[in-house]
This record gives structure tokens, sequence and C-alpha cells, in this order.
């Protein structure tokens, strides 16, 4: 069973992300900013990452940028979800190593597709 | 809604589109016309019936038929369809045809497949001849919203790798709109595909996908054969996921959902 990080300061949004991965198989992990996410990295690499922008400590793409330098850090497939939906912020996210971007709001129907972009299905 | 009511609708856009309702017809009319019977400030949908019924040659007739043939679609519906096409079909013809490859989305709906079709033009990595794009369709609305090219945060995420509406769109206050250089690549029209159409003959390309399969079975023999016609020779027919090969037709090696003639299809292995 793959695992895939879901990392939002959003409760709602986690559960949310939750129902649609679990359906589709993933197990999930959950953290509530880029902090706690790179400390569950450091532990074990996910197969996935489903990331928010902007969170309390350490934001998404901050975190990005540091996984991305973690021994591994370049395996998880990184997918951003985030309400930043300005075509300059999503070109940044891409440049700094994520491999898909849903724009929030989302549903389970983009999920699935971007998941499958980003070679997780 | 009451049964007369239903099946009056039925026949006329059976009559009208060659499209066959089936399953739970009396919530999809309901969800189809509710909102044109906002729109024209009409009480219910059974007001909009009635005003069918009174003047079935109408407007109002025309427009209840294009809300019901409109379906919900996605860019690059499957992916691994277009894969092929971009991968096999497109450089195959293209060697073909150094002239020039003309191409047309039949059934285009709100553009989506015209404008996936565009992109892998546009993609290329072999250079290809020039590249002319028709698409048309039933419903005048849906063209207008294709030709416009701007689509919602959720219809961009239908199918569209990020990647690509990067590339290909420019973003609007709340929503994307296709680039100009894309939008020029395709010409728009309205077209009934059961009527005894109008289209230039010798298209290469002829993608028609999830619209035969949900016709009468007279209109879908009917349509299917004027687009035989219009396909040119070694001519590529693309269909929807699970639509089977028309008579004449057989698959295409390597590449889902197309069809080539089966009298054709030596050439296009040597080829």
């Amino acid at each position: 069973m793959k695992t895939c990080l879901v990392v939002d300061d959003s409760r709602v949004v986690r559960k949310v992300a939750r129902r649609i991965l679990e359906s589709l198989d993933f197990e999930i992990i959950e953290a509530v900013d880029g902090a706690d996410a790179l400390t569950v990295c450091r532990g074990a690499m996910p197969d996935a990452v489903l990331l928010d922008w902007h969170m309390p400590m350490m934001d998404g793409l901050e975190f990005l940028k540091r996984l991305r330098q973690e021994p591994g850090g370049d395996e998880p497939a990184v997918v951003f979800c985030s309400a930043e939906n300005k075509a300059e912020r999503i070109r940044e996210a891409l440049d700094a190593g994520a491999n898909e971007y849903i724009m929030k709001p989302f549903d389970g129907e983009i999920v699935v597709a971007k998941f499958s972009e980003a070679g997780l299905l | 809604m009451n049964p007369p009511d239903l099946d009056f609708l039925c026949a006329l856009v059976r009559a009208r589109s060659g499209l066959m309702l089936t399953g739970e017809r009396g919530f999809f009319v309901e969800t189809r016309l509710a909102p044109l019977a906002r729109r024209e400030g009409l009480a219910s949908v059974s007001e909009v019936i009635d005003r069918v019924m009174q003047e079935p040659s109408g407007a109002l007739a025309r427009a209840v038929v294009e809300a019901m043939t409109v379906q919900e679609t996605a860019f690059f519906r499957d992916r691994q369809a277009f894969g092929a096409l971009s991968a096999i079909v497109l450089p195959a013809l293209a060697a073909d045809r150094p002239e020039g490859l003309r191409i047309w989305s039949a059934g285009c709906g709100q553009g989506q497949e015209a404008y996936s079709l565009a992109m892998l033009v546009d993609e290329a990595e072999q250079p290809l001849p020039p590249v002319e794009i028709l698409a048309s369709d039933l419903s005048t609305t849906a063209l207008e919203k294709a030709q416009a090219g701007v689509y919602t945060h959720f219809e961009v995420q239908r199918g569209l790798p990020i990647r690509r509406l990067l590339r290909h769109f420019e973003e609007l206050e709340e929503a994307w709109r296709v680039s100009a250089a894309l939008r020029q690549r395709v010409r728009w029209m309205r077209l009934n595909l059961i009527d005894p159409f109008q289209v230039d003959q010798g298209y290469d390309l002829i993608v028609c996908r999830n619209v035969v399969s949900a016709f009468a079975p007279d209109a879908r023999t009917a349509t299917l054969a004027r687009l035989e016609k219009a396909l040119a020779p070694g001519g590529r027919l693309m269909l929807g996921a699970g639509e089977p090969a028309p008579a004449g037709f057989e698959p295409a090696p390597g590449a889902p959902c197309v069809f080539v003639r089966e009298s054709e299809n030596v050439t296009v292995i040597a080829a």
C-alpha cells in the first residue's frame, strides 16, 4: 500500500483529503505544517505528499525546498494543493520541485486526475 | 414530470439530435431543463415543455434539444488514447501528408477535445506540416463557450496537467483562457451530425467521442456512414473509450480508440 502524507493546517481539508485518498488505497499520514511534515519525512519517506502552501511555522514551499535536499527527498511525488491560484506562484512551486498542482477548491475527480499525472495511480 | 410530457420530449430530442435518452429520464430532463427554465423566465420545466409543444419548431425547442445533448467532459479525456495520438497517430499521418493535415473534432461540446488536439499539435516533437482543426457541435451555447476558451478552475483541472495549463492558458480574474495562439488554431462550426451535413471531405483524423453511442441505432449508422465519407483515404477515426469499431473499420495498431478502414490497415502496418 502506498503512503501519502497530507500536510494542511486545516483539519477539515485533511479529513476530506484523507477520505478521498483512502478510497484510492493510500495509507494516510497527517501533518499540520511544514516543520511537522519534515519530521515525518525524516522518519520515513512517503510515496506521495499532498501539500498546502500557507501554513504556520513552515509553509509548503519552504518544506518542499528542504525536502528535496534531504537524502531520498527527491523520491516522494509532491502534489501541491493550495488556494494560491496565480500562474506565477504555481510556476514557483513547480520550480521548487512540485510534481503536480491542485487549485482549491478541489474534488475527488481532480485528485484522481492529478495523482495520475504524477504517476501515483 | 408526467409520462406523456416525457415521451414527447424524448421523441423530440431523438428526432432533432439522434440522441436516445435512457435510464433515469425524468431526473435527467429536470436537471438539464431547470436552468433553461430559469434563464427563460419560465416558472417550471413543465411550462417549458408546454411552450415547446405549442411551437415545436421554435427557438425554445432548439434550446431544449441543445441543453439535452451537451455533456460534461474533460481535457485529454483518456490520457492513454491521447498519448498514442501524439506518439503514433499524428507522426504517421504527418509522414504521409507533408502538404498538411486536417483534423475534425465532431461533437466538440465546450471545446476541451479540440483544444486538447491543438495542444498536441503545438507540442509535437517533430515539426508537423500545417494542421487545420475544425470543431463542430450542435449546441450554439456550447460553441460560444468553446470559442471564448474561458474555463473555470474546476474545468481546467479536469484532465489538464498543471504544466500544460501554464503553457497554453492565461490567467484571468477567476478563470483561465486558452492562449490566443491555440484559439487561432481551431475553426468552430455549428453542425448537427444527423443532418445530411456539408463539410469538406478529406479529413485525415476525425475525432468523434462518446457521441454516436448515445444515438438511436438508425441515427448512429447514418452518422458513422457520413463520417466515413468525410474521412480521407488512409485517415483515422477516433471514438470514445469502449465504443466499438464501426462497420468496415478495425482498430489501428497501438492506438486505443483509433480505427482505420479495414481495406487500408495493411498500409498502416507497413508505414
